[in-house]
């Protein structure tokens, strides 16, 4: 590490540190309209609602096979061309959102799916309706059953946002390739940039494996 | 028994297909506020699927269910409230994992019956003071033995208030040395004046629990005796071969 410029290192951290912020932000936002998306979608694809169902289908599919690269050059190039202009933060939330949201419908889909038949009617002979079956019985358990693939989308989603540099946000991968244009710092700027990733996701992970354990633990499976 | 306009169930002409298969086929069954019913008949019958139909679990191709005068209707707004007047218990254990045993046992006394909570509380409380399980009141079912959960799972049935029970099989999953535990229970539901419709493969408790016996034989009703009657003197052949079924006699 002897080699590393120290100087410039604690020169631009606090660039670093913003760029961390806008990061967290973008991801924070994108990951719970995501969440919420996977939510509502989910809800719908295990009642099989009929023609929203196949819409939501074609969302998957469309999300999660096209680049979140691309997602976003149509929000924030195409979107203008029909009148509709968003900021890129705004952009970039939304990108996150779609992409994640097909991730969590996914996600959620499996969990509600693995949920035994039983649970449902024994919630229905006890007078409940689809509304407090779904809210009391079935999404509780769904959702500790899904824990671990929720976290994964978290992570995958928090990597993600690095693309939105594509639309000159100045995120971390931002900074780091700015910085390594106009100095060639190009080891110091990327150790920064690792750093930074590391202390962002670290903790998320490290969350996500209590809970992941948590759950294992309260498994009320029978 | 208080004489009332109508039974507490009546269903009649009940018909039920599964594609091609009629499993129900044409069942006429009364069963009065009071009385308790134990509907016999070998494996693949009907049984639960008629139980499921009365409880509007499955919906009906023919017929009618009425439960205290008032039409099963799969589907139809009154069939929530209709189902509180049902208590069901099934053969699998069905406790909500993730809840305790009194918060399974409270939920839909609160949130479906808009009960208080405390009110509801010391509802369940007397109930599983009643069947010994009010020490577990904070456990999860799965630290619960099969017994304890299908007792469980009675007090939270009773705890609604039903006019009506329905067992399906609810110790056949048990190891035997747990059947007497809940079968005693049910005993002495019986014994206060439950209105009961029992589907079981326990032989003497049928006989003793029962004022009437149900032969269910291929999706039509075979017999229809006070319960001394038929185990005494059953009319059809099936009814004979299907009680042989459950006799040991030396060589
Ligand atoms: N959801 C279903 N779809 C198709 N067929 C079904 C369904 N449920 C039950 N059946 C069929 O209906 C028939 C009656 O089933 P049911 O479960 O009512 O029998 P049962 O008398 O309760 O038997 P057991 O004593 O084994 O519990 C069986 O042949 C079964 O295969
Ligand atoms: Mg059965």
């Amino acid at each position: 590490m002897k080699y590393l410029d120290w100087n410039f290192i604690t020169k631009y951290a606090p660039l670093y540190a913003e760029a961390a912020k806008l990061t967290v932000f973008i991801a924070f936002w994108g990951i719970l309209l995501a969440f919420a998306v996977g939510v509502i979608c989910s809800a719908a694809l295990y009642y099989k609602v009929p023609v929203l169902r196949r819409i939501i289908q074609a969302y998957i599919e469309l999300s999660r096979n096209t680049p979140l690269l691309v997602q976003l050059f149509f929000l924030y190039f195409g979107l203008p061309n029909i009148g509709i202009v968003w900021s890129g933060e705004t952009c970039a939330i939304i990108g996150i959102a779609f992409l994640g949201g097909s991730y969590m419908t996914e996600t959620l889909r499996s969990g509600l799916e693995s949920i035994d038949k039983i649970q449902e009617e024994s919630a229905a002979s006890l007078g409940l309706n689809k509304w407090l079956t779904m809210k009391e019985i079935i999404f509780p358990q769904a959702m500790a059953i899904s824990v671990p693939g929720i976290c994964a989308n978290v992570i995958f989603l928090i990597k993600e946002t690095s693309v939105v540099s594509g639309i000159a946000l100045a995120d971390l991968m931002y900074v780091a390739k700015d910085l390594i244009g106009l100095y060639y710092k190009t080891d110091e700027s990327l150790t920064m940039l690792v750093i930074a990733y590391l202390i962002i996701l670290l903790p998320v992970s490290i969350i996500a494996t209590l809970l992941e354990r948590r759950m294992r633990h309260a498994g009320f499976g029978n | 028994m208080a004489q009332q306009n109508h039974n507490m169930l009546e269903v009649s002409g009940l018909k039920k297909r599964f594609g091609d298969d009629i499993v129900l086929d044409g069942v006429d069954l009364t069963v009065s506020r009071g009385e308790v019913v134990v509907i016999l008949g070998s494996s693949g019958c009907g049984k639960s699927t008629l139980l499921r139909c009365i409880n509007g679990l499955e919906s009906v191709d023919e017929g009618s269910i009425r439960i205290d005068g008032e039409e099963v209707a799969v589907g139809s707004r009154s069939l929530t409230r209709l189902r509180q007047k049902i208590g069901m218990v099934f053969q699998s254990y069905d406790l909500f994992p993730h809840k305790n045993i009194l918060d399974n046992i409270t939920l839909a006394p609160v949130k479906v019956q808009k009960r208080s909570k405390q009110e509801a509380r010391a509802q369940a409380e007397q109930l599983l003071r009643r069947v010994g399980l009010w020490e577990k009141r904070k456990a999860y079912p799965r630290e619960l033995s099969g017994g304890q959960k299908q007792r469980v799972a009675i007090v939270r049935a009773l705890c609604l208030n039903p006019e009506i029970m329905l067992f399906d099989e609810v110790t056949a999953a048990l190891d035997p040395e747990m059947v007497r535990e809940v079968l005693d229970v049910m005993l002495e539901l019986a014994q206060g004046g439950m209105t009961m419709l029992i589907v079981t493969h326990e032989m003497q408790f049928a006989r003793a629990v029962a004022d009437r016996i149900v032969f269910l034989d291929e999706g039509k009703v075979l017999e229809n005796l006070p319960a001394e009657e038929f185990f005494e003197n059953p009319r059809t052949q099936r009814a004979k071969d299907f009680l042989q079924t459950f006799e040991f006699k030396k060589q």
